[in-house]
């Protein structure tokens, strides 16, 4: 039977990876590794898992050693933070270009400098292009669930390509929350047995992983990494519904709140899509036609069901939790913005950059969006493309 | 754009190469600017050039050397460099002069009307 406990989200993300019982994880074990793997440690030395831990000298190293043992045919995790998915960086796309299924719990910190160990999205958003699958979680909940989801979609022969699993530092990660937790037995029917179709500790077939490939073969593989994710989508959904169905908690792409009747939308990815929507709740109470959507999976982005979601609007915002220096906007806005050139509704779009470094983005916070929103769709404000929210002028 | 091999769609996931020993199928000897010229003269069998070159691109037979693989040679020079310095059985020369050289006595094969 499921039941509900209180824990942190680093918590129920270890108890996850604890039911997953991996093969291997490699990980290193201080800042800017959060407490995952301390507690999954802890796991290691009480008997509770078969886990191989290895512990590595760097996060580049964590990464690395992960990547040869998912090579080497072992079901294989780590999980980072922040300056340690950066230092990963480059192994990255390594990892995705081997299309190696592993699963990686990200928890959403600011990048420094300056030094910073807050919630803001600039990590996992600087790894937009590696190849990997990005999942984004709003709860404890979430991130707990789409550990297990995770897993099930990089193994999918279909797919074979790593995920990270997002959610955001101190809010999520160090909190505590109520959360349903499922059964071992429920969680090793859904994740299964992880049987590779090759792999190198196979002395029988012998065969090579990571080769040269100049230019007259590392477009092809490029062009493969590009085609997966379009698969990738529809195993998203179809693994998400099979969960849905054994533990009763159903996820989309994304989620709306109040959208289908509202004028003024926000799309919003994380913990902030809580706030958000009790900023609709008050805005609704007072006869205001608010709306939201929060994200969950960035990578592959599903470009047209939102488009099909928000083209009705007066007005819209994009909230982003990280910036592109010189560029149009956070991630997510400038994505969202193009791909609205040329569909067949246009509502006025806007970004706010909010919440970096952890600044603390609260529900008044969120109805000076909406209200900025309610003049702009009356045409009482110019347009203003790209705005800081919560910052000191 | 390359217009041989195969398309990404047929092209195994991740780039693995699924059969084992395959790197006498990848020609690098078209990396090569400077080619070792060996000479069967001075040669002593002491296989040190055997021993050193990083492409396993010294042709041994029946005890013997017999000369480069120049299919796969990329011209490093350490058969050169590895020659006992009294024996020096490998001279490094350009390889388009090698090249040019081998283009003009093929053409005066020709001429002659002999057999190459």
């Amino acid at each position: 039977m499921a039941k509900r406990v209180a824990l942190t989200g680093n918590e129920a993300v270890a108890l996850a990876m604890k039911q997953i019982n991996p093969d291997v994880i490699a990980a290193y074990p201080i800042t800017p590794q959060t407490d995952v793997v301390q507690y999954f440690s802890s796991f290691v030395s009480d008997g509770q898992v078969s886990t191989e831990l290895v512990r590595v000298e760097s996060e580049h190293s964590a990464m690395s050693a992960t990547i040869g043992a998912s090579a080497a045919g072992a079901r294989s995790m780590t999980a980072t933070s922040s300056q340690g998915l950066a230092l990963m960086h480059e192994m990255l796309h390594i990892a995705s270009s081997y299309r190696l299924p592993i699963v990686m719990p990200v928890v959403n910190r600011a990048l420094s400098g300056p030094i910073n160990i807050h919630c803001d999205h600039s990590d996992s958003m600087n790894a937009r292009d590696t190849g990997w699958l990005h999942l984004y979680c709003e709860n404890t909940q979430e991130a707990y669930d789409n550990t297990f989801i995770a897993m099930r979609i990089a193994e999918h022969p279909e797919v074979l390509t790593p995920v990270m699993v997002c959610y955001d530092g101190f809010i999520i990660s160090h909190a505590l929350e109520n959360l349903m937790i499922e059964d071992d037995e429920l969680i090793h029917k859904f994740v299964g047995e992880y049987n590779p179709s090759r792999f190198l500790l196979d002395l029988e077939r012998p065969y090579t992983v990571g080769p040269l490939a100049l230019y007259d073969y590392y477009f092809e593989i490029k062009r493969q990494q590009a085609e997966v994710m379009f698969h990738a989508k529809d195993v998203v959904a179809a693994v998400s519904a099979e969960y849905g169905k054994l533990t009763g908690r159903n996820y989309g792409f994304f989620e709306t709140y109040k959208l289908d009747d509202a004028e003024l939308g926000i799309i919003v990815i994380g913990s902030t899509a809580g706030t958000a929507r009790g900023a609709v709740d008050q805005l609704r109470a007072k006869g205001i036609k608010a709306g939201l959507l929060k994200l969950r999976m960035f990578r592959p982005v599903p470009r047209e069901e939102i488009i099909a979601e928000i083209g009705h609007l007066k007005a819209l915002a994009v909230l982003d939790r990280a910036d592109s220096y010189g560029g149009f906007g956070g991630p997510l806005f400038s994505e969202v913005r193009s791909w609205l050139y040329g569909a067949d509704a246009q509502p006025p779009v806007v970004n706010f950059v909010y919440g970096l470094g952890g600044r603390d983005v609260v529900i008044p916070d969120i109805i000076t969006v909406y209200q900025y929103l309610d003049k702009l769709a009356r045409k009482q404000v110019p347009l203003e493309l790209v705005q800081y929210l919560g910052v000191r002028e | 754009m390359s217009a041989t091999g195969k398309g990404w769609r047929d092209l195994p996931r991740g780039a693995v190469i699924e059969d084992a020993g395959n790197a006498r199928e990848y020609l690098t000897g078209d990396w090569r600017t400077e080619r070792p010229v060996w000479d069967e003269e001075k040669c002593i069998n002491c296989f040190f050039c055997w021993v050193y070159c990083p492409d396993a691109a010294i042709i041994v037979k029946d005890g013997k050397v017999r000369g480069v693989d120049y299919a796969h040679c990329k011209g490093c020079g350490i058969c050169a460099a590895e020659c006992p310095k009294r024996v020096q059985a490998f001279t490094m020369v350009k390889e388009a002069d090698a090249a040019a050289a081998e283009a003009k006595a093929k053409a005066e094969a020709a001429e002659k009307g002999g057999c190459c």
